[in-house]
């Protein structure tokens, strides 16, 4: 174990880092050069410390440890499982790597706040890990509504009137989801079985009858508004008002996939996948899933401004999840668990890129970005990999995440689900491979200047946009790890 | 220490410390001796809650007249949980009224100030030690009036039409239960609760009692300030002085819907009198959920910070008596913890006010523009008490509204369990108004040069902001304690 710790201590640890460094970051905050150097050292310290955990959980170790008592037979409790190692790993690593991204961003753009922002970055770090080794639904939720608040500042961070409002779409449908629909679920649950632990083969089966399972999916699923399963998608584009270290992170990794691992939490662990199989709304959600995943695509074509176009892609990327949970067989929730990683590396990437030509040029549209390839090559090599990995195209892990997912839905009997999987990826193209190519090969329109003057983003960005980059192409050659850690539950 | 004569001791003290006052005179004297008393005040509540949970309820006689001739103090859980509230928030407050009271109150009335805080003090802990309904009534009336007197002292001249107003509408709420209590004596000949209990059988039947609970229920509500008869409420809490405001809002209308708690489940309580009587069970639910919509919307609307948290008090009283009338162990336990959560959090929102008013002058929406970077102290309490409103987790609201769901749940009652939540997305709209205004707008130009709040200002407000995360985060113990007194009180009769 790192440092000498128990298992048990090292997950409290991992909550508590992120949160000593948020102190850290408050006292230094006049001296930037120090704050960051701050920011890095938690962050490191914090993924290695769930790295250290790794070698447990492939040992079948499940670890637990008890908070506190916070209702009269519920308590707030830490579990360490495969799932959540995998997206702690996932949050942490990529937390590491945003912060060497935010330092170029933030000052690169020269954005005001930076210590608040440092701040609650790291507050909402500490959530994520709390979510992710949340041992029983009450603890999930808590740290999921921590994680809503905590990132509601960096979401409005510029504090414009655009901003606010965007806060308000951003705030009222996760937290009006998320207390109208998830918190009657989760009571009703505890109602129903006297426990909320996460148990391997679920709390539910035997307890429920099959109306009020139905009914309970559909509150749990569509309660998890982070997983911006439509019609609740809106507020993930309203949150790209975010500075853009914000939207790589919490909007391509943390928030979203906080949402979604949570519908893969309760499918696994609430429902568990043989009695979810038999939920009636489980086939509906399917289509609804498979519905989001196509018109979301759809949308992100049309639009112009490079993050919103990304955004939407989010969304119809996180139901390729929501698909694989509700499938309800190994093959779909490997699948879909292995997508938790692949999707956060290769649309990091995106949005990091999205970043560095805001930085560079201050171009926020698809449409002025004809021509920059030249002026700036490496960015607009990683946007392609990173591309290409979102469409599942080998030799990038996202290929990897859609192969299961096929098959889950092959396994399934469900040959439309393959056809919708294959028609998105075709969209994906459509909409993702244009802003490359045009960038290396298109004409600059006449009438207008050849890109002069613009050189690569600061160094640190471009330092972060290689690791992603190596990343999606590191995870097709070696995507064993993922895949073992959730082979663990389904095999 | 001997412990026998503390239930006296708990009213005693304050009642004879507010005379004291008066002879004192000087404004920082009268101060540290109300701040004295309600320390010990607090103390004494603590012991009784300490004997009450280990030995059982405890019964004093005054002056050894044994009841029913006697007097009889009785303390049970929700008694003490009561005295607790009451003492602590009493506590809270007075550290902070030192400079709060000096800036809203003349100087030479300062005493007079003082003193009535203490008379209310007693009439507030009284009612909720005593085992006598018109002992109570007397107590009532001792916080009534005080009260009044105390809201009448708010710096705005309209501070006298809403103390006017309080006045008439407790006054008549006062006579409603003293009818109640007479009726009750005409059928029973005791005013002794236990002894009413037991005799209630007998009686329960008869017409006359059927108007005692009338009376009695139409009396408590307004004092209680139960949707529809809290017109009295907005305006009193949005002029009295901050201090009286953070201290009535977080004890008065609690220890009212104790009296209201007593009076069903204690007096009437074998005769199961809301199931003989449905329809005032279904009252009680649909007012209390009409007030629950009702009162929350027209707080969205509010452009003054006080009143909107005057109406969200309403609403707030709503979830209270919502949980009471489901009759159930579960949903009165709601109740009763939401009762001292709701506490907890309002008083740290009206003293967050407070502190606003302090420095601003004012607690309109527009005097808050811009305050999020000059008060941040002060307005992150605020956001602690708002979310707590809301039902965020980590906060005590989250531990109510998770009570008041599961029973609703657990009686199978899904459209009010879906009402509940609702109401709680409400709370977000009226809270994030706030919000938006102490963060996203910018500070007008006209503004004031102003800083944060004083240290004596601010300890008190995060004592009582920082306990409504620590009973939100560690519930397990207050929420033992209301769960066991809600079995008490429904003796094992109901679910």
């Amino acid at each position: 174990m790192m440092f000498g710790l128990t298992p048990e201590a090292t997950l409290i640890a991992v909550l508590t880092t992120p949160l000593a460094g948020a102190l850290l970051i408050a006292l230094t905050g006049n001296k930037p050069n120090l704050r960051e150097t701050m920011t890095l050292l938690t962050a490191s310290v914090t993924f290695a410390l769930v790295a250290s955990l790794y070698p447990l959980v492939m040992a079948g170790g499940t670890p637990r440890v008890v908070l506190g008592q916070m209702l009269p037979g519920l308590e707030l409790t830490l579990l360490l499982e495969p799932l959540g190692m995998l997206f702690a790993l996932v949050a942490s690593f990529l937390w590491i790597v945003t912060s060497i991204y935010a330092i170029g961003y933030m000052r690169g753009h020269h954005e005001e706040n930076q210590t608040r922002f440092y701040l609650f970055f790291a507050v909402a770090i500490a959530a994520t890990l709390g979510v992710a080794f949340a041992g029983n639904m009450l603890t999930l939720f808590t740290f999921y509504e921590v994680l809503t608040l905590t990132t509601f500042p960096l979401v409005t961070h510029a504090g414009t009137p655009e901003a606010k409002r965007a806060g308000r779409v951003y705030l009222g449908i996760l937290i009006g989801t998320s207390i109208g629909f998830q918190l009657v679920a989760i009571v009703w649950t505890w109602t129903l079985t006297g426990t909320l632990d996460f148990q391997a083969g679920g709390i539910l089966e035997g307890k429920v009858s099959g109306a009020v399972a139905a009914i309970l999916l559909v509150l749990y699923v569509y309660g998890i508004g982070k997983a911006a399963l439509m019609p609740f998608h809106r507020w993930l584009p309203s949150a790209m008002v975010a500075p853009t270290p914000v939207s790589a992170l919490l909007h391509a990794v943390a928030v979203v996939k906080a949402g979604v691992f949570s519908v893969l939490k309760v499918s696994y662990y609430i429902f568990g996948l043989d009695f979810l199989s038999t939920v009636a709304t489980a086939e509906w959600l399917q289509y609804i899933a498979a519905a989001t995943i196509l018109i979301a695509s759809l949308v992100a074509m049309t639009k112009d401004n490079l993050k919103a176009r990304l955004a939407y892609s989010t969304i119809s990327q996180l139901s390729y999840i929501v698909l694989g949970a509700m499938l309800a067989g190994p093959l779909g929730f490997i699948g879909g668990g292995m997508h938790i990683a692949m999707h956060a590396f290769g649309k990091i990437t995106l949005f990091f890129c999205a970043g560095s030509i805001l930085v560079a040029t201050h171009k926020t549209d698809v449409s002025q970005m004809r021509g920059l390839g030249r002026a700036m090559p490496l960015t607009m090599f990683a946007f392609l990999i990173g591309s290409m990995s979102i469409i599942g195209l080998p030799p990038m892990g996202g290929m990897w995440s859609k192969w299961y997912l096929a098959l889950g839905a092959l396994e399934s009997g469900k040959l439309f689900l393959v056809g919708v999987l294959m028609a998105s990826s075709l969209l994906n193209v459509a909409y993702l491979l244009p802003i490359p190519l045009r960038a290396f090969f298109g004409k600059v329109p006449a009438g207008e200047d050849a890109p002069s003057g613009i050189k690569e983003a600061p160094v640190p960005i471009l330092i972060a946009i290689s690791i992603t980059m190596i990343g999606c192409v590191v995870l097709f050659f070696f995507p064993d790890p993922v895949y073992d850690l959730i082979k663990q539950l389904v095999m | 220490m001997n412990a026998t004569h503390l239930p006296i001791l708990q009213i005693i003290v304050p009642l004879i410390a507010a005379p004291v006052t008066v002879i004192l005179r000087r404004a920082g004297a009268a101060w540290l001796l109300a701040t004295v008393t309600t320390w010990v005040a607090f103390a004494i509540s603590l012991t009784l809650m300490a004997h009450v949970l280990n030995d059982g309820p405890i019964v004093y006689s005054i002056g050894g007249w044994a009841a029913p001739w006697g007097i009889e103090y009785r303390i049970d859980k929700i008694g003490a949980l009561v005295l607790v509230i009451v003492s602590a928030i009493g506590s809270v407050v007075m550290p902070y009224a030192r400079l709060s009271v000096g800036k809203e109150i003349p100087e030479d009335r300062t005493y007079l100030f003082y003193a009535l805080y203490l008379l209310c003090l007693t009439g507030l802990l009284g009612i909720a030690i005593t085992g006598d309904v018109f002992n109570l009534f007397v107590f009532l009336e001792i916080s009534s009036l005080s009260s009044y007197v105390l809201i009448s002292l708010g710096r705005d001249r309209r501070a006298l039409t809403a103390a006017y107003r309080y006045l008439i509408m407790g006054t008549i709420g006062a006579t409603f239960y003293i009818i109640g209590v007479g009726l009750m004596y005409m059928a029973t000949g005791t005013l002794n609760m236990t002894d009413l209990e037991s005799l209630m059988p007998s009686v329960i039947d008869q017409r006359t009692i059927y108007a005692a609970l009338a009376f009695l229920t139409v009396g408590i509500s307004l004092k209680l300030a139960l949707f529809p008869l809290h017109l009295w409420l907005p305006n009193a809490y949005a002029y009295a002085p901050s201090v009286v405001t953070a201290f009535l809002a977080s004890t008065a209308t609690k220890v009212a819907v104790y009296v209201l708690i007593r009076i069903i489940f204690t007096v009437f309580g074998v005769t199961h009198i809301l199931e003989i009587l449905p329809s005032v069970q279904d009252l009680l639910m649909a007012f209390s959920l009409a007030g629950i919509f009702a009162a929350s919307a027209v707080a969205i609307y509010q452009n003054n910070v006080k009143r909107l948290l005057a109406y969200s008090s309403v609403a707030q009283i709503g979830y209270i008596i919502l949980g009471i009338s489901m009759l159930s162990t579960l949903g009165l336990a709601g109740g009763i913890i939401h009762l001292f959560n709701h506490a907890l959090t309002k008083c740290a929102l009206f003293l967050a006010m407070g502190c606003v008013a302090y420095r601003t002058g004012g607690s309109d929406l527009s005097d808050m523009r811009g305050l999020g970077r000059r008060m941040p102290w002060t307005m992150a309490a605020f956001v602690v008490g708002g979310l707590s409103l809301i039902g965020v987790p980590l906060t005590v609201g989250f531990v109510s509204k998770w009570y008041l769901v599961s029973a609703a749940l657990e009686q199978d009652l899904w459209p009010i369990a879906g009402l509940i939540v609702i109401g709680s997305l409400l709370a977000v709209i009226y809270i994030w108004r706030v919000i938006e205004t102490a963060y996203f707008n910018p500070v007008p130009d006209d503004a004031p040069a102003i800083t944060e709040a004083p240290l004596s200002m601010l300890v008190p407000l995060w004592v009582a902001a920082g306990a409504s995360i620590y009973f939100g985060i560690d519930a397990s113990r207050t929420m033992d304690i209301a769960l066991s007194a809600s079995q008490t009180l429904l003796q094992g009769n109901l679910p």
